[in-house]
């Protein structure tokens, strides 16, 4: 094996104070000994938190026991993300805090290529060390050439670093490997984004379209809650999955699509909404923009012809386009979360944005409602310097819509193919994943090996953090002040975010970090206050409440201003160039696109193979949970779903071992077990995705199940958005071990 | 008084916020689990059931686990809460044999445990943990002598179904389908 300069190390060969474990099963923190009485939830001590296990960030209580030790999380009741109940991933949450797997200390990698390794540092070296590298750097190849992958709160304060360091650089996957497509289909349509949570008002619905979106498995909490609540009152549901997901079995119809072939779907549904005047005519012929040049384009697109496509009977189709239409407006056709599937999911988006216009869906009580947020005064700092170039300039003129910087185009730059001028040179990333985040691990890995320099920022021992110079361990939310969670709801809100234990070992909270490196650059004018506190109680005040006031409420909320839907007479603006909602498109023609929806034919498996489809479990967030005690209880494996059908012509049997090989010879590192189920159509297969970690710190979750990443080596890119489309690798079953020896690496 | 629990199969998406809740709530240790979550399904593709359901102790009126207790360790308290005491417990593994639904299990320090129907919440006049934390909103407590109770109304309004009906252990847990 030819050897790099940066070796993937699992650190574990230095870092000795972590090294003994006790098996899962007999581990018993010393607090729960079991005849310690319950705490009583009125006398125990409660601090406010929000959770950051996922994205929904709900805001709650932690709760400490009898010795001020972390005991439970429950929701706080004032909060609108998750109406006082967690999720089990955030009542887990508590799994995070005790993980003994946690990184506890700097490391820093030394040593001569194949022959290196991590030993601890002290946070002063470790903060010089960065420090140093960021102004050589900066010197060198300018501040931009350093760039940030973020996620999460504390991505936050690193982005405010990179931001007065002097790059713009910043990336999370969250944009163009998730909800990038979505967010600018429905900024084309409605001059608007959906963030996060979407305004989705799934309570009170009378009909929720399900595309692929597998509410239930996925634990968005307030949709999951507002589901729940839908089917109480009857709603109809209608799913559409290769795979009779959880929501699928809730529903009135399960069209078990062949994948790839949704957009033929939309555009039949569209066809029958308009041929059978289906649509909110009033709304469409007030508020929309092209409705003739849409009624045309979809002319031909019959439920007949798209029976031949996605396999759906046409009865079916017209079923269920009448159902939305019976419930119009109160109807919501999902516009889904992860939607970076096949490389024309701008458009695809763009199909449900238009379908759910037509319904008269937007603004309108039982489909979208109008969400408000509250304003946070800006702790004061100077003007940021201004880049000379961003991620842009990389290959200019490309994926026109993205309003966020792409992070695969940042990759793209860090690789030694990339031969234009603006090279990127090192990286920061803190508090994501990216071996398991970023699709084709190939390229990804190239990239980092062609870096100067790496800093790693995170909780756990992840795979990203092996590839680093410098790892820095940062201290869970439980345990440390942030930022205030300001978000978009039904209500504005806030949420505040406080320690409920000190940091264990010598992890620190990112603002810490963050403000630390900036002294040091010479930033520190940035970062002028002197503990996170100091930020929120002028936030606060400004704001007419305090810090005091919030540790006692956890969560404010706030009057709205506007209506929660629009008033029949008021008439309304979008933010668009015709002021219209935009069926048909003119900015999407003059960026080079089309102005409607197309059907575009998507390659299918050959045969042996099968359509590799991956989603989530309600116990894990992405790859970030599969360690934490609590939850990997829950869910240990991902077990591979095939249809017994195929299972049949493999000789494969539920509980059998498997590895995957992918149509481009990709094989993966770990098997996983066979669940032979007829819940899934049988040119597909299913898996959690998540699993297969290859970082032998991770004593609980190390090279159990399979990695779907590591299989996603065909990407197909978005042109619109530069968004991953990752839905297009087919799989084929390997019985024996495709490996010489058990021995793996990364 | 006769404490019951009604789950709406309709609405849980098996997300087993109630076994985490509880882990957490009653210090359950790793690897170990107090409830659960159990999934059933019938038909052939493309014609397919799912029943998915939070399983637990029932707390029955016919408590088998009593009966073969040696010790009395295994007991029913208000409410009809079946609970065993630990101190009296000296782990013989006849209650764990005799349960047909599986609920019971050695704690490593040696006592058969289960759910209390969080017993200690309850005489709070709270509902048990895992009823609280229940995204879904998918499971109601309460006492089911008493006609106004939400758990009581909504057995009398539902459809429903007890688990293993045929052991004659009379199950309090009420799943709505
Ligand atoms: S949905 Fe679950 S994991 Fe996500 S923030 Fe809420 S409680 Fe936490």
């Amino acid at each position: 094996m030819k050897t790099t300069r940066r070796d993937f190390l699992k650190i574990s060969s230095v870092a000795a104070g972590g090294l003994v474990f006790a098996p899962v099963l007999n581990w018993v923190p010393g607090f729960l000994k079991s005849d310690k009485p319950i705490p009583d939830d009125s006398k125990a001590k409660r601090y406010p938190n929000y959770c950051e296990v996922c994205f929904w960030n709900c805001a709650g209580w932690v709760y400490t026991d009898h010795d001020n030790k972390i005991w439970k999380i429950i929701g706080n009741e004032d909060d609108p993300h998750s109406n006082g109940r967690f999720c089990p991933r955030g009542t887990g949450g508590v799994g995070m805090y005790y993980d003994d797997d946690r990184l506890k200390k700097p490391l820093k990698r030394i040593g001569e290529a194949g022959a290196q390794q991590f030993v601890e540092i002290e946070w002063e070296e470790a903060i010089e060390t960065i420090a140093k590298k960021m102004q050589e750097i900066a010197g060198k190849h300018g501040p931009e050439s350093f760039a940030l992958f973020n996620h999460g709160s504390s991505g936050k304060h690193f982005a405010d670093l990179f931001n007065a360091y002097g790059s713009k650089n910043i990336a999370g996957p969250a944009y163009a490997q998730c909800k990038g497509p979505r967010e600018e289909a429905f900024q084309v349509t409605f001059g608007h984004a959906l963030h996060s949570p979407e305004p989705l008002d799934i309570r009170d619905t009378r009909c929720l379209v399900l595309i692929g979106s597998h509410l239930g498995e996925n634990m968005h909490n307030g949709q999951v809650q507002e589901m729940a609540e839908a089917i109480d009152k009857q709603a109809t549901i209608i799913t559409v999955d290769p795979r009779f997901s959880t929501a699928a079995s809730k529903s009135k119809f399960w069209l078990p699509i062949k994948p790839a072939t949704d957009m033929a779907l939309l555009l039949a549904w569209i066809h029958v909404i308009i041929e059978e005047e289906l649509y909110d005519r009033k709304y469409v012929e007030e508020l929309t923009f092209g409705f003739e040049q849409l009624k045309a384009h979809v002319k031909d697109y019959t439920p007949e012809w798209a029976y031949g496509i996605t396999t759906i009977e046409p009865d079916v189709i017209r079923a269920t386009a009448r159902e939305m239409g019976a419930a119009s407006p109160a109807v919501i056709v999902h516009p889904g979360r992860h939607v970076t599937w096949y490389g024309d999911d701008t458009q695809r988006l763009r199909a449900v944005a238009i379908l759910n216009a037509l319904l008269g869906s937007w603004g309108r009580r039982g489909g979208f409602y109008l969400p408000e947020k509250a304003k946070l005064p800006k702790y004061p700092t100077p003007e940021n310097p201004k880049p000379t170039w961003t991620w842009r300039d990389v290959m200019p003129g490309q994926y026109p819509l993205a309003s966020l910087p792409v992070t695969n185009v940042l990759v793209d730059a860090s690789h030694p193919s990339y031969l234009g001028k603006h090279k990127v040179k090192a990286w920061m990333v803190a508090g994501t994943n990216l071996i398991a985040t970023m699709p084709d691990l190939k390229r990804t890995i190239e990239a980092i090996q062609n870096l100067e320099y790496l800093v790693v920022i995170d909780t756990m021992p992840a795979e990203i953090t092996g590839y680093a110079d410098i790892v820095l361990p940062e201290c869970t939310y439980l345990e440390r002040y942030d930022m205030m969670r300001i978000s978009e709801h039904r209500i504005p809100t806030f949420a505040l975010r406080m320690p409920a234990a000190e940091p264990r070992w010598e992890s620190k909270p990112g603002w810490w970090i963050c403000k630390q490196i900036a002294s040091k650059i010479g930033k520190g004018d940035y970062f002028k206050y002197e503990k996170y506190e100091d930020v929120l109680d002028f936030q606060l005040k400004e704001m007419g409440s305090s810090l005091e006031e919030m540790k006692k409420a956890g969560v404010k909320t706030f009057h709205r201003k506007e209506d929660l839907y629009f008033v029949e007479g008021h008439p309304h603006v979008f933010d668009t160039p015709t002021g219209k909602i935009e069926l048909y498109s003119n900015l999407m023609i003059e960026n080079g696109f089309d102005p409607l929806p197309k059907y575009i034919t998507h390659a299918q498996p050959e045969a042996g193979f099968y359509r590799l489809i991956y989603g989530r479990t309600p116990a894990h967030t992405f790859s970030r949970t599969t360690n934490n005690a609590n939850l990997n209880d829950l869910f240990r494996e991902n077990p591979l779903w095939v249809h017994p059908k195929t299972a049949r012509e493999w000789g494969l049997k539920t509980g059998d071992k498997v590895w995957l090989k992918n149509h481009q010879g990709v094989v993966s590192h770990f098997s996983t077990k066979v669940r032979v189920t007829e819940r899934i159509r049988h040119d597909s297969v299913y898996m959690a995705h998540g699993f297969g970690r290859t970082d032998e710190r991770l004593t609980r979750s190390f090279g159990i199940g399979i990695s779907d990443t590591e299989l996603i080596s065909d990407v197909k890119i978005d042109k619109e958005t530069g968004s991953t489309g990752m839905r297009s690798n087919f799989v084929t079953f390997l019985k024996e071990n495709p490996h010489n020896s058990d021995k793996k690496e990364a | 008084m006769r404490y019951g629990m009604a789950i709406d199969t309709k609405k849980c998406v098996g997300c087993a916020d109630c076994v985490v809740a509880c882990q957490t709530e009653n210090s359950v240790p790793h690897g170990y689990a107090r409830d659960w979550i159990a999934e059933t399904v019938s038909g052939r593709y493309p014609y397919l059931e799912l029943e998915i359901r939070s399983e637990r102790c029932n707390h029955c009126d016919n408590t088998p686990c009593v009966r073969t207790c040696p010790t009395g360790a295994s007991h029913v308290i208000e409410g009809g809460i079946v609970i065993v005491t630990p101190e009296e417990c000296i782990g013989c593994g006849a209650c764990i044999e005799s349960c047909p639904y599986d609920a019971r299990f050695t704690h490593p320090d040696g006592y058969a445990t289960k759910c209390t129907f969080c017993d200690h919440r309850v005489k709070n006049g709270q509902d048990p943990a895992c009823v609280s934390v229940c995204p879904t909103h998918c499971m109601y407590f309460g006492d089911l002598d008493d006609p106004n109770s939400e758990v009581a109304k909504i057995v009398a309004r539902r459809k429903w179904k007890v688990l293993a009906p045929e052991a004659g252990t009379q199950p309090q847990i009420y799943y709505l389908v």
